[in-house]
């Protein structure tokens, strides 16, 4: 009854994903909080600011973002803790499958479960802000460029915090200024077109941003992962 | 003569600036057990996870066949198979899904019928579909230890094994890793309690001695 | 290889000893030269009178606020390749100074920005990528302070800190982007004054003793950490200053 060794790692990666997205769906309440909050504090921005049209649709994209940045940050906490915690991480460790790109998967999950009902709530509460739907469009399509890249960014600081006192705060100091370009980007983008400019350039350098996350990250994850196990 | 499967020379190990153990040198073949003893907080754990490749010696190099002295280990789950503490089992999942997806995320396959089959050799069979949160912890143990048996690693690193066991089923653990060195893999374990293995094999008092080979 | 000699904190220790205080000396000699020289003999400006004169203090801290980030990530890929404990103590020992020179960056932009266009605090370019700066530094500080195992403390830092400095071009890059777009903040201090040769002096000089404090305030820094880390050896025990501190704490 012996098991048979896989003769690719995409196997490992992808019971990674299906591991997660199952642990996921059996544990609904983690993940929708972070959606919760991403709505609740879009809305406390026209309670704060008034009701007045035109400020709105000014601060519309980038209140969106920061909303999304900061959900974003906020389910990072759990990415490895579980793992880390029930011993599931020195195991990854020890897969044949190298763990750089067993984080991708991991991270693909986290993106599916934390990042992607933003991308899709953010049309709909871009209206609050009186957006229009090219905006709307627009909006959603540099979230669903970024929203990766801040999973990417914020995977790095998860590992290198993990297990570490103070954790979460620390992360988000971490994180922060990794995040910068991001945002300016993405909510350039969406304020370029809004004036009339091209948002054409803004999203190529969305897109080199997330190919360079995508390259950089899942190395610097994996190796912060080992120094948290040793 | 026995071939080796793992050397370790000269190994010490710190933590928070005190030195745990130092000149711990060992060696273990196909077929040979190794226990490691030794007193609450004198480093085994620390030491088995240096001989996977976990945690890095402070001194000294632990040596694989085929590797070189100059390049760390990097042992993985189809040579070498790891039961530490944490028993790396998810409590949502059921202890069925859980040797699958282990196996299939550690690059090794495992069917659903041959989950079930280790686990019911475990005494776990009424228990393979249940979460593993409402597993007791002796229960969780044997899922792990059924977990064991569906590895084809040949040597296993195995961190107080028979913790949390019943009678019985510590005899059905027993049995397993006595049938693991007698058809040649190679163990190696940390315990409180006298196992009780056959064949060849030796004791390590971690903390008291240097070298056994 | 006689670099690999002073690899081992023991020799380091000694080295750096020697050196910080001529350091120390000769960057206070340039301070006083370059001070001197920008407050003094440099003429006053044409647009902006005698209040200019902050940037022979703000434009060498800038510079110094960069570089200290590069030699912090050099010196991580070095610890992060050879495995060299003394690499993650240097880059510990110079975050501090890294940390100071952009906060003095900021603060003298800030002192600047007030006569000149009437607000503390401008959203330019420069002086938000500065303050990104900052973040980063005290982000590598308190990742460093809080993880108590040496090693991976060091380690954690290293990666940190080369992950900051990769992001370091993209983050001004797209400030600059940033700032250009939002034509509301039409300041900016890329419109410098035309340099004349004793201004250029002046930063020059101030530039240079910036360097030599910050490499002084390193070395003297590695030392302590040195201490530190290598309580329990052998070699610390013996150094005369550890043995008088025991004389002095036994005599009380």
């Amino acid at each position: 009854m012996s098991a048979q060794a896989l003769p690719n790692p995409w196997q490992a990666m992808a019971g990674v994903l299906q591991r997660d997205l199952r642990l996921a769906l059996r544990r609904k309440a983690e993940w929708l909080g972070a959606v919760f909050f991403f709505v609740v504090v879009v809305a406390l921005f026209p309670l704060a600011i008034g009701p007045e049209p035109d400020t709105l649709r000014l601060i519309g994209p980038g209140v969106l973002w920061v909303a999304a940045l900061l959900a974003s940050m906020l389910s990072l906490g759990r990415l490895f803790e579980a793992d880390h915690l029930d011993g599931s991480l020195e195991q990854l460790a020890l897969s044949a499958a190298p763990l750089s790109w067993l984080v991708v998967a991991k991270l693909g999950a986290h993106w599916l479960i934390s990042g992607l009902p933003l991308v899709l709530l953010s049309p709909i509460l871009g209206l609050q802000f009186g957006l229009g739907p090219e905006a709307l469009g627009l909006l959603a399509l540099t979230l669903l460029i970024g929203t990766p890249v801040l999973s990417l960014l914020g995977a790095i600081g998860a590992a290198l915090t993990l297990g570490v006192r103070g954790g979460g705060v620390l992360q988000s100091l971490l994180l922060l200024p990794l995040y910068v370009p991001v945002l300016v980007f993405g909510t350039g983008a969406v304020d370029a077109q809004m004036r009339g400019l091209g948002a054409q350039a803004h999203v190529s350098v969305l897109l080199a941003l997330l190919l360079a996350a995508a390259a950089l990250s899942p190395w610097a994850c994996a190796a912060a992962l080992r120094l948290a196990l040793e | 003569m026995a071939s080796w499967v793992l050397t370790a020379t000269d190994l010490a190990c710190q933590k928070a600036q005190r030195t745990l153990f130092e000149g711990v040198s060992l060696a273990v073949s196909a077929g040979s057990w190794l226990h490691i003893e030794g007193s609450n907080g004198c480093g085994k754990t620390s030491l088995l996870r240096i001989l996977c490749g976990l945690s890095p010696a402070a001194r000294g190099q632990v040596v694989w066949p085929g590797s070189s002295p100059a390049t760390p280990p990097r042992p993985d789950r189809s040579v070498l198979h790891y039961m530490g503490h944490a028993l790396g089992l998810k409590p949502d999942l059921s202890a069925s899904e859980n040797l699958c997806l282990d196996a299939q995320v550690s690059g090794l396959r495992l069917s659903l019928a041959q989950a079930v089959q280790a686990l019911t050799a475990q005494g776990l069979k009424s228990r393979a579909h249940l979460p593993v949160r409402v597993l007791s912890q002796g229960q969780r143990q044997g899922v792990a230890l059924a977990r064991l048996r569906t590895s084809p690693a040949q040597l296993w690193v195995l961190d107080e094994p028979l913790v949390g066991l019943d009678a019985q089923a510590t005899d059905t653990a027993r049995a397993l890793l006595q049938s693991h060195v007698d058809a040649g893999g190679a163990l190696i374990m940390t315990s409180h309690h006298d196992v009780g293995l056959q064949g060849p094999g030796s004791r390590f008092q971690l903390g008291a001695g240097a070298s056994v080979a | 290889m006689k670099l690999f000699h002073y690899a081992a904190p023991h020799n380091f220790y000694h080295l750096a000893g020697r050196l910080w205080p001529w350091l120390a000396l000769v960057a206070s000699a340039l301070a006083v030269a370059g001070l001197w020289t920008g407050f003094m003999v440099a003429p006053s400006d044409a647009q902006q009178g005698q209040a200019y004169r902050i940037i022979y203090i703000h434009v060498p801290v800038s510079w110094m606020a960069m570089l200290i980030y590069l030699a912090m990530a050099f010196w991580s890929v070095l610890g992060l390749a050879f495995q060299t404990r003394l690499s993650g103590l240097m880059t510990r020992a110079l975050a501090p100074t890294g940390a100071l020179m952009a906060f003095l960056s900021l603060w003298t932009g800030a002192l600047w920005g007030k006569p000149m266009w009437g607000t503390y605090w401008v959203w330019d370019a420069r002086l938000t990528s500065m303050l990104i700066l900052l973040f980063l530094y005290l982000g590598y500080i308190a990742l460093t302070s809080a993880i108590e195992d040496p090693r991976r403390s060091d380690r954690a830092g290293a990666l940190l800190a080369v992950v900051g400095s990769v992001n370091v071009p993209i983050i001004y890059f797209s400030v600059q982007w940033w700032n250009t777009l939002h034509q509301g903040a039409s300041v900016s201090f890329t419109q410098s004054p035309r340099m004349a040769s004793v201004m250029l002096t002046g930063m020059l000089l101030m530039s240079l003793a910036m360097w030599l404090y910050a490499v002084a305030m390193a070395l003297r820094r590695v030392r302590s950490l040195i201490l530190v880390r290598d309580s329990h050896a052998a070699w610390v025990q013996q150094l005369p200053e550890v043995l008088a501190l025991r004389a002095l704490r036994s005599a009380a």
